[in-house]
C-alpha cells in the first residue's frame, strides 16, 4: 500500500486548469466588451463561492455576513480613488483593507458558536452598512460611482478589470490549493471531522480558523473591488445586501460543500441560471432558495461531492489517496 | 422628547420585539434550532391577516383569530417536512435549510402580493392611534400598552404551561434530553412539532403587531429576524423571561439611540447586541495569542 | 413463555461494531444478568432492545411480535422500560414531574404513590428538582420512572455505578420487591457477586459477542471470570 498525491487524472486536470487560465487571459482580446463584463461577473461568483466554501466547507464556519467584506472592498476602492490614488492601485489597497479589517473582527467573531457566528457576522455587515450610509463623502444611501475609471477607454477598462478578476481568482484559488496541500490542510480536515479530537492532538484550531477567516476576508474584499470595477456604480443596499450570502450558500451547497472543485461548479451553475432567467424575477429566486434547502437536507455533499464520492474522482490533488500495492511491489 | 419618554416608548417597542422573538426562543430552547425563516414566517402571518381583512372587511384582531389556526397548522407541516430532517444532520443543516426557506417565502410573497408596502393599522380600530398624555413629557399609546399587556400575559401563560402542565413537563424533558425522553415513552417528534406549531403561531401574533404598529412588505422578514435574534441573545439564549427582558433592553437601546441621532436607533441595538456577545462569549480577553 | 428474543443482533457506531451476532432469549418472570467488561457491548445491546439504537442486522422479538423497527417510545407502550446507565433524569424537573412524564398508557400497580412507597427515601424530595438529589436518590427516581410505565420487561443498566455499597444494597432491596412480584428483568451489572446473587441466568459478553451463558447457580465462578476477561481464548 502506498500513499499517493497525484494521479494521472489529477495531473492532467491541473495542467488543463493552468492552460485554461492562460486561454481565459485572451478573452478580452477576442470578445465584445459586454461578454467580457459577463465573464467578469462569472469570475466574481467563482471567487465568492470558493471563499465561502473555505469558511464553511473547510472551516465549519457558516457566515451570513461576508457581504461586509464585499462592501468594504467596493467602498474602499471608491474611498482610495477619491484620495487621488490611481484606480487600480486603489483596488489593491481596498482588498488589503478588507483583509486587514477581518483580523480584529476574527478575534471576537470566531469565539461564537454556529448560530451566533452566522447572524453575528450579518449584524456586523449591517453595522458597517449603516456607517457607510451615514457618510456623505461615500454617497450616503443613494450610492456612488467610481468616476476615476472613466479616464480609461471602456474596452480597455473592461479588459483591465477582467484581467484583475482573473488574477484575483487564480491567486486565491492557488492560495487555498497550497493551503490545503500543506500540513495545515490536513489539520483542517481533522478539525472538520472531529474538532475536539484534533485539539487534543495539539492542532491549534483557533489559529487555523482565523487563517481561513482572514483569507475569506481578503477574497470577499477582492470580489467587492471587482463588483465596483465591473459595474461602476454601487449603493449600500445592494453591495451590503444579504443576497450575496444567499448566492454564496446556493453555489456552495449545490456545487459541493467541502470539495475544492464543487464551488466552481456551483458558480458556473448560478451564472448559467442568472443569464438564462434574467426576466425571472422572484420565481427564479424561489427556485434558488428551494434548491439550496433541498440540497442541505437531501444532498449535503452537493453535486460534485456526490460525484466525487461515487466515482472516487479527484480532479485537483488536494488530498491523499491510499493505493493498494500491486503484486510486483510487495516483497516476496 | 425626554429621556424618560424615550425609555417608556422603548419598553413598548421592546414588548413587541419580545413577542416577535418568543417563537424563535421556543424553537431554540426545545430543539436547539435557530429558524432563519422566523422573520418571514411572522410576515407571512401578517399577510394572511391582511388577506382576510381585505376579503371580508372584519377588523384585524378578528381576522387574526382565523389566521392563527392556519399558521399553527403550517408550523406542524414545517416541522414534519423540513425541520425534522434537518435535526438529524449536522449543526449547519438547520441554518442552511431555513435560510433557503426564508428566500422561498420572501419571493413567493413577492409573487403573490407584489413588492408594495402594506399595513394593518387601518383595520385595527382606534387602538392604532389612541393615546393618553400622562404628563407633559410622557405619552402612553393604546397600542403600546396593548402589546405590553399581551406580551406579559403570553410569557406568563408559557411559564404556566411549562411548569404546571404535564404537556409542558414533557416539552422540557424532551428539550433537556430527547433520548431519555424517548426511552420514557415520549414521542419526541410530536413534541417538536408542537413546539414549532406554538412558535409559528406566536410569530404570527408578532406579524399582526408588526402590521398594526408599522408597515410590512415581502422582504421585511430578515429585519424582523435580526431584531428577534438580538432579543434572544441579549436576554440569554434558552431563557423564557430573558427573552422578554432582552426585548425591552433592545427596544430601549433603540429609542434612546434615536434621541442621539435619528439614524442611530437600529445601530444602537446592533451595538448592544455585539457588546453582549463580546462580554458573554469573548470573555473580554481580546488579547492577541501567538499562534 | 419466551418474553424477549434477540436474534443475531449486530449493532454499530459508524465503523465500530459494538454488538456482533448476539442471540439469546428471556422467559417471562426470569431475571437475566448481562455481565462483561467495559466496552463489551452491554449498554448498546440494552439500548437496541429498548429501541434507542437501530441494529445493523438481526431482529428483536417481544411477546411473539417483531419489534425491530418499532421506535423507542412505542416500545415503552408495549411494555419495555429501560433504566439508562448514568440515570439520565431530567434535571430541572422535580421528582414527581420526572415520574409523571413517563408514559402512563399501560395500566398496572405502579403510579406515583406506589413508586414512592417502594422508595420511601424519595418522599421528602417529591417536589425538589432532580438535579439536587444524591446519586442514590437519582437512581431510585430513574427506576421509579421506568416502573411508571408498568413494564413487562424491565431493563437495568448498571444501577450500582457510582453509588456507595450501602446505597446499592438499598436499591437492590427495593428491586427485590419488584422482582419478587414476577417482573421480567434484564440487568447489566459490573459487580459479579451481586449479579450472580440476583439473577437466575447469566449471559457474559466480550467484545460484542456472547461468550458464556448459563444458570447462575450452576456456573463456576472461575469459569465466569475467565469468560469475562477473555482468558484462555483460542489464539
Amino acid at each position: 500500500m502506498r500513499v499517493q498525491r497525484w494521479t494521472r487524472t489529477s495531473k492532467l486536470f491541473t495542467a488543463g486548469t493552468l492552460v485554461a487560465a492562460l486561454v481565459l487571459a485572451g478573452v478580452p482580446l477576442v470578445f465584445e466588451s459586454d461578454v467580457v463584463q459577463k465573464l467578469t461577473t462569472l469570475l466574481i461568483l467563482v471567487l465568492l463561492a470558493v471563499m465561502w466554501n473555505a469558511l464553511a466547507g473547510y472551516g465549519g464556519l457558516l457566515s451570513v455576513g461576508q457581504q461586509a467584506f464585499i462592501g468594504i472592498g467596493a467602498y474602499g476602492t471608491v474611498f482610495f480613488a477619491a484620495q487621488g490614488v490611481s484606480p487600480y492601485v486603489a483596488m489593491l489597497l481596498a482588498t488589503l483593507l478588507a483583509g486587514a479589517i477581518s483580523v480584529p473582527i476574527s478575534l471576537f467573531a470566531l469565539r461564537l458558536r454556529a448560530a451566533q457566528f452566522a447572524i453575528g457576522m450579518w449584524v456586523i455587515a449591517e453595522v458597517i452598512s449603516i456607517l457607510v450610509r451615514l457618510d456623505q463623502n461615500l454617497g450616503a444611501g443613494t450610492g456612488i460611482s467610481l468616476n476615476q475609471l472613466n479616464q480609461y477607454e471602456p474596452n480597455f477598462r473592461q479588459a483591465y478589470t477582467f484581467w484583475l478578476a482573473l488574477a484575483f481568482t487564480v491567486i486565491f484559488l492557488a492560495a487555498l490549493f497550497f493551503l490545503l496541500r500543506s500540513p495545515l490542510g490536513a489539520s483542517l480536515q481533522a478539525i472538520r471531522d472531529d474538532e475536539d479530537a484534533a485539539r487534543s492532538l495539539g492542532v491549534r484550531v483557533a489559529a487555523r480558523k482565523r487563517l481561513l477567516f482572514v483569507l475569506a476576508g481578503f477574497g470577499c474584499g477582492a470580489a467587492g473591488v471587482l463588483v465596483v470595477a465591473n459595474t461602476l456604480f454601487i449603493e449600500p443596499s445592494s453591495v451590503f445586501s444579504v443576497q450575496w450570502s444567499a448566492y454564496m450558500i446556493f453555489m456552495v451547497l449545490v456545487g459541493g460543500l467541502g470539495t475544492f472543485e464543487g464551488p466552481i461548479l456551483g458558480a458556473i451553475l448560478l451564472f448559467a441560471i442568472q443569464t438564462t432567467f434574467t426576466q425571472g424575477g422572484p420565481w427564479y429566486l424561489v427556485g434558488l432558495g428551494a434548491t439550496a434547502a433541498l440540497f442541505a437536507l437531501a444532498l449535503p455533499r452537493g453535486l460534485w461531492g456526490t460525484v466525487e464520492e461515487r466515482l472516487g474522482l479527484r480532479l485537483l490533488p488536494v488530498g491523499y489517496r491510499v493505493v493498494e500495492a500491486r503484486r510486483d511491489e510487495t516483497a516476496a | 422628547m425626554t429621556v424618560t419618554n424615550a425609555v417608556l416608548q422603548g419598553v413598548f417597542l421592546g414588548a413587541f420585539y419580545a413577542v416577535l422573538a418568543c417563537g424563535l426562543s421556543i424553537m431554540f430552547g426545545v430543539m436547539r434550532i435557530i429558524n432563519l425563516a422566523h422573520g418571514d414566517v411572522a410576515v407571512l402571518g401578517a399577510y394572511i391577516v391582511y388577506v382576510i381583512v381585505e376579503r371580508t372587511g372584519v377588523p384585524a384582531f378578528v381576522a387574526f383569530a382565523v389566521a392563527l389556526p392556519v399558521m399553527v397548522l403550517l408550523g406542524y407541516v414545517l416541522q414534519l417536512t423540513v425541520l425534522e430532517r434537518s435535526l438529524k444532520s449536522g449543526i449547519l443543516t438547520p441554518l442552511l435549510a431555513t435560510f433557503g426557506l426564508s428566500i422561498v417565502i420572501q419571493n413567493l410573497l413577492q409573487l403573490v402580493f407584489s413588492p408594495d408596502v402594506r399595513s394593518l393599522g387601518g383595520s385595527a380600530g382606534s387602538v392604532t392611534t389612541a393615546s393618553w398624555q400622562v404628563t407633559s413629557g410622557l405619552s402612553v399609546s393604546a397600542l403600546g400598552l396593548l402589546v405590553l399587556v399581551v406580551a406579559v400575559l403570553l410569557f406568563a401563560a408559557l411559564q404556566l404551561f411549562l411548569s404546571k402542565t404535564r404537556a409542558g413537563w414533557i416539552m422540557r424533558a424532551t428539550a433537556e434530553d430527547a433520548d431519555a425522553a424517548e426511552l420514557a415513552g415520549i414521542d419526541s417528534r410530536s413534541v417538536y412539532a408542537r413546539a414549532t406549531a406554538i412558535a409559528v403561531g406566536i410569530a404570527a401574533l408578532g406579524g399582526l403587531f408588526l402590521g398594526i404598529r408599522s408597515v410590512f412588505d415581502p422582504v421585511s422578514g430578515p429585519t424582523q429576524l435580526i431584531f428577534a435574534f438580538e432579543t434572544v441573545v441579549i436576554g440569554g439564549m434558552g431563557s423564557l423571561w430573558g427573552t422578554l427582558l432582552g426585548g425591552i433592553a433592545l427596544g430601549v437601546a433603540q429609542t434612546v439611540g434615536a434621541q442621539i441621532h435619528p439614524q442611530f436607533a437600529v445601530m444602537a441595538g446592533h451595538l448592544l447586541f455585539l457588546a453582549v456577545l463580546i462580554v458573554r462569549f469573548g470573555g473580554g480577553r481580546l488579547v492577541l495569542r501567538t499562534a | 413463555m419466551t418474553l424477549l428474543q434477540v436474534e443475531a443482533l449486530d449493532c454499530r457506531y459508524g465503523l465500530l461494531q459494538a454488538v456482533r451476532g448476539v442471540s439469546f432469549d428471556i422467559a417471562q418472570g426470569e431475571t437475566l444478568a448481562l455481565i462483561g467488561a467495559n466496552g463489551a457491548g452491554k449498554t448498546t445491546l440494552l439500548r437496541a432492545i429498548a429501541g434507542a439504537h437501530r441494529p445493523a442486522t438481526g431482529r428483536v422479538w417481544f411477546a411473539g411480535a417483531d419489534i425491530t423497527h418499532v421506535p423507542a417510545h412505542r416500545r415503552v407502550e408495549l411494555g419495555i422500560a429501560l433504566v439508562s446507565e448514568g440515570r439520565r433524569l431530567f434535571p430541572s424537573l422535580t421528582v414527581e414531574e420526572n415520574l409523571r412524564v413517563a408514559s402512563a398508557r399501560r395500566r398496572g400497580r405502579w403510579n406515583v404513590d406506589t413508586v414512592l412507597d417502594v422508595f420511601p427515601l424519595l418522599k421528602p424530595r417529591r417536589h425538589m428538582p432532580a438535579a439536587t438529589l444524591s446519586g442514590g436518590e437519582q437512581q431510585a427516581v430513574a427506576i421509579g420512572r421506568a416502573l411508571m410505565s408498568n413494564p413487562r420487561l424491565l431493563l437495568l443498566d448498571e444501577v450500582s455505578l457510582g453509588l456507595a455499597p450501602v446505597v446499592v444494597d438499598a436499591v437492590y432491596r427495593s428491586l427485590g420487591d419488584v422482582i419478587g412480584e414476577g417482573a421480567t428483568v434484564l440487568l447489566v451489572e459490573q459487580d459479579l457477586t451481586r449479579a450472580l446473587q440476583v439473577a437466575g441466568r447469566v449471559v457474559c459478553m466480550l467484545e460484542g459477542r456472547v461468550v458464556l451463558q448459563g444458570e447462575a447457580a450452576s456456573l463456576d465462578r472461575d469459569r465466569v471470570v475467565s469468560a469475562y476477561f477473555g482468558l484462555r481464548r483460542p489464539a
